[in-house]
């Protein structure tokens, strides 16, 4: 299966100097945030790939890169093997648009209050201008909401009028609305409760089936992802520390963090399974940790990881960014 | 319901509170009846709107205006505690009663060290000097896991991550050695790493001082790792309750079935997550009888008609008709 | 399946109502208001009068005191100025001309600011820094001196102006004094919602930036400008009533209440108070009602004080 989305040492670096006047005065230097770094992945189309990692880790600016909402300070994008960068420049890029959407995860600032739920859906029918005809738009709207299990009446009304999980849920038909292949998932079910999460993921799961949609998910709770994902990648500080399918990284996670990151779940079916004291805390960003940057947190670093940033490795079809697995040790 | 033999810390017998407004007079608690037995953990879930954190914030006094408690009594080391004055009421909290809430950012003041606002409190409830408090603070910041803590306590919020800003605020919590800690969603705002360190410190620290810890959160994973007993709540009501095994193993009442099986497990794959249809009822439009009903796959008739009471079910206590003689009319 | 509210019926179903039937400040203040505006839009036809018309001035009624005076006459019930003129008409009159020039100037204002603002807000960077430092130029002069000055130079630039060109430079310099707090509050606004998912979701579909803020955001941060533009009315009524008041305001062929209060002025000392006193009060009617008005309709429209 060709992969539909390839993403290859993608880098986005922030600029979060101090103003001009601060920096000549008080010579403090520039300062940058890299809140990607060197990213790669492939997603065959119709699959779900998973990014997941705690704040800061960069998996909400991949997402936004990915869609067009950043540009790239390093690194290449492709969808269908044609590179977004230079696509989202172009004059038909709309026709990208069209094929990638995206959803976000705080239902009550993704739907603009004061529109109605029909022009909200509407949007980017009329915006790309697919359909003209009001007739035609309303009857899209309508098919749009009753895919995602709303009444077709609600498009009149306004979105303080739904509850969290049916706002979620306008969201994913306005996403749905140009017939696109491609959905950016970012944290989309983090603000819902519990029983709401799982009437979205279901919906979700059920478009993919029907429509042959690709996923990419941005969570930072894998109990979520491991229900809906194909393929993981987990993050930490902008980097990419580890790519498995599920079943592997589930089974036997490699990288410290991935081990950590599965420990500190908590055990709710009280399996009494055993785990490793979680230690520290993620550092500043502003001034990450030299070599690996998770070198002051892992039980396995010695000096190499220190000086030295690990290349991410193939290693028995998973890939993995430690000096630990590399040589062996773990 | 009270299991042990000891007497209990916290009674809540049929607490009620109302919120009166321009479309008449909603009923967001409605007769919640509890224990908390001295240095257990109790755990209230619920999802958004199931009045889980108003509990929490009637029992120590914080329902804001025009919310009242309309009904009920609440009793607290054998004084009933709910009809105390302010006076009253603010030298109970801190001293005997400590808070937890969910923002570490907004729980602290920004303008005053973390050392001013331990000792502050400390000096407010226990006699000591000073310099005693001082030293209990650093104690106490010891405890909480903040490293270099003779040094941290002359920092100010902002110069603390996340995580060590909540370690923080349950220090404060503990300043006073109060018997009862309300924790709102303590764990909620930090990362998943962080979360579980949390737990682990809040679990640690309440057994040391004897604390007992009413924990309220939407999260079941957090319950299952913390408490000793679990409440469930729903639409402002008690659903279930009982020791956690067996709420999350074998749970009684169809919601908390609903609910243990649309949480996605990291032990066991399903294709399609079970989901409770509908959403649960906004406070000014609550079925008649039992709130759950109108969701729930397996209703009575006589779930129309009145509201279950919370009566012993197997090692729990449930809400529900199914599993009263009167309901198998 | 119940056919949905309409307009009205939300509107008189919604909190902000209820808020306002509450409220009785709120209601009189408002009916004042619309008593004073229906008088100004219908003078020619609700006037006894036309004090603008010399033709029927008769310079025996000069200074007549008002109608329960003993001297005073029925046909002109609060009394008469020096040249004959009938007080409560030119009250009238008066009011037109200073309500005319106070949304006039306000709507200017509205436009201006709420434009920049959301320029300065939207783009952000150079255009932002130098909007902003425009704002602070502006509001370190007094207000009234900035007037002058402009009314200074239209009046230089055109010294056999008309009445409309006199009329639009008033209203030019009044609007330019006031833009900056709506340009501000709107920037403010915009900052927030521009980092708000649906504009991002908008983008991600592909809306220009144009659009983005004149039909996505320009909604949003209308609100705070409702409140600010009900309480500059009153301001830009008084500003130009100073001015006026000053002798550099609307021509002397048609009076406001400001020109009325400073030819009234002359004869207070000759204890002819109606000639002054009522275009005053009239003043001090409009500007509180508005006031009042707006101030209720800023807690009304806060979510928070609920």
């Amino acid at each position: 299966m060709s992969a539909l989305v390839r993403v290859q040492d993608l880098s986005m670096r922030f600029d979060v100097s101090p103003p001009w006047l601060n920096r000549v005065l008080e010579r403090k230097p520039r300062q940058f945030v890299h809140a990607v770094d060197g990213v790669s992945f492939e997603i065959p189309k119709g699959k779900t790939l998973a990014l997941v990692g705690e704040s800061g880790c960069g998996k909400s600016t991949v997402a936004r890169l990915l869609v067009g909402l950043y540009r790239p300070s390093a690194g290449a994008m492709a969808f269908d093997g044609r590179d977004t960068r230079e696509w989202f420049a172009a004059k038909d890029a709309q026709a990208l648009r069209k094929r990638l959407q995206m959803i976000f995860q705080d239902p009550y600032a993704s739907l603009n209050p004061r529109w109605k739920v029909g022009a909200i859906v509407a949007e980017p029918l009329t915006e790309q201008a697919i359909l003209t005809d009001p007739a035609a738009i309303r009857a899209r709207v309508a098919e749009l909401l009753t895919l995602v299990g709303l009444n077709p009446a609600d498009s009149a009304k306004y979105p303080h009028q739904f509850s969290g999980g049916q706002r979620q849920r306008i969201s994913i038909a306005r996403a749905l609305a140009t017939a696109p292949e491609f959905l950016v998932c970012d944290e989309p079910t983090s603000a819902l409760d519990v029983s709401v999460q799982a009437q979205v993921l279901n919906i979700m799961k059920d478009l993919q089936q029907q429509q042959g949609l690709t996923y990419l998910f941005i969570s930072h709770n894998l109990a979520v992802v491991r229900h809906m994902a194909d393929q993981i990648g987990v993050m930490y500080l902008g980097r990419l520390v580890e790519l498995a399918d599920k079943p592997t990284l589930f089974a036997t996670p490699h990288h410290p963090y991935t081990r950590m990151l599965l420990d500190a779940i908590p055990d709710i079916h009280l399996t009494g399974r055993s785990r490793v004291a979680v230690q520290g805390e993620v550092p500043n960003p502003l001034n990450p940790p030299t070599g690996c940057s998770f070198h002051p947190r892992c039980p396995h670093a010695n000096a190499r990881c220190a000086l030295e940033r690990p290349a991410l490795n193939e290693l028995k079809g998973i890939r993995v960014a430690c000096h630990a697995v590399e040589e062996g040790r773990i | 319901m009270n299991t042990k033999n000891k007497p209990a810390l916290l009674q809540v017998r049929e607490l009620s509170v109302e919120f009166p407004t321009r479309h008449g007079v909603l009923k967001a608690l409605d007769r919640v009846s509890f224990d908390i037995a001295p240095g257990e953990i109790l755990g209230v879930v619920g999802e958004s709107g199931a009045g889980k954190s108003l509990t929490g914030a009637a029992l120590i006094g914080l329902l804001e205006p025009p919310g009242r408690i309309s009904g009920g009594e609440v009793w607290f080391e054998g004084q009933r505690i709910d009809k105390l004055g302010a006076a009253a009421m603010r030298a109970l909290r801190g001293r005997k009663i400590g808070a937890i809430f969910q923002d570490p950012l907004t729980s602290l003041n920004p303008l005053f060290t973390v050392g001013q606002q331990l000792t502050e409190t400390i000096q407010a409830h226990l006699p000591l000097n000073a310099a005693q408090a001082r030293d209990r603070a650093i104690d106490l910041l010891r405890q909480t896991g903040i490293p270099a803590p003779e040094a941290r306590i002359d920092q100010y919020p902002h110069q603390f991550s996340g995580g060590m800003r909540q370690r923080v605020v349950i220090s404060l919590a503990l300043a006073a050695e109060p018997k009862l800690i309300v924790a709102d969603e303590p764990t909620t705002a930090l990362d998943v790493s962080i979360q579980a360190q949390i737990i682990q410190l809040l679990k640690r620290v309440c057994r040391e001082h004897g604390a007992a810890v009413m924990l309220v959160t939407h999260d079941m994973g957090v319950i299952a790792e913390t408490c000793d007993r679990v409440a469930v709540m729903y639409a402002g009501r008690v659903v279930e309750t009982g020791p956690v095994h067996q709420v999350i193993h074998c749970p009684a009442h169809p919601y908390t079935i609903g609910l243990m099986g649309s949480i996605p497990a990291m032990d066991e794959e399903r294709e399609r997550l079970l989901q409770i249809d509908g959403a649960m009822p906004r406070l000014n439009a609550m079925p008649p009888g039992c709130a759950f009903h109108p969701r729930c796959s397996q209703a009575l008739p006589r779930c129309k008609e009145a509201v279950p009471q919370l009566l012993p079910v197997g090692a729990t206590h449930a809400a529900c008709w199914l599993h009263h003689s009167e309901g198998r009319a | 399946m119940s056919a949905q509210p309409t307009r009205w019926q939300r509107f008189f179903a919604s909190d902000l109502w209820y808020s306002y039937r509450r409220s009785p400040v709120a209601v009189l203040s408002s009916l004042a208001l619309l008593i004073c505006v229906v008088c100004a839009v219908f003078a020619p036809q609700i006037a006894p009068h036309n004090p603008l018309d010399l033709a029927t001035l008769n310079l025996m009624d000069a200074t007549l005191p008002p109608a329960w005076d003993a001297e005073g006459s029925r046909k002109f019930l609060l009394g008469t100025d020096g040249y004959g003129r009938d007080i409560l008409s030119a009250l009238f009159y008066g009011a037109r001309i200073s309500l005319f020039i106070g949304l006039g100037s306000v709507l200017l204002s509205v436009l201006i600011g709420v434009t920049l603002g959301l320029l300065a807000g939207f783009v952000g960077g150079r255009v932002d820094g130098f909007i902003m430092r425009v704002c602070d130029v502006m509001l370190s002069f007094p207000s009234i001196l900035v007037a002058l000055l402009i009314n200074g130079v239209g009046k230089a630039l055109f010294p056999d102006a008309g009445e409309t060109l006199a009329f639009s430079v008033l209203i030019l310099a009044i609007s330019l004094t006031g833009w900056v707090q709506y340009a501000r509050t709107v920037r403010g606004s915009t900052l927030v919602e521009r980092n708000k998912e649906y504009v991002q979701a908008a983008r991600v579909v592909g809306v220009g930036s144009l659009r983005i803020m004149r039909r996505h955001v320009l909604p949003n941060v209308l609100g705070p400008v409702l409140v600010l533009a009900t309480l500059q009315v009153a301001l830009a009524i008084i500003t130009e009533a100073t001015l006026s008041f000053l002798g550099v305001g609307v021509p002397p062929t048609s009076p406001s209440l400001g020109t009325l209060i400073r030819i009234g002025n002359e004869f207070l000392y000759s204890g002819q108070w109606w000639i002054t006193i009522f275009p005053g009060l009239m003043l001090v009617l409009i500007s509180l009602s508005v006031n009042l008005l707006g101030d209720w309709l800023r807690d009304a429209l806060n979510p928070r004080l609920h």
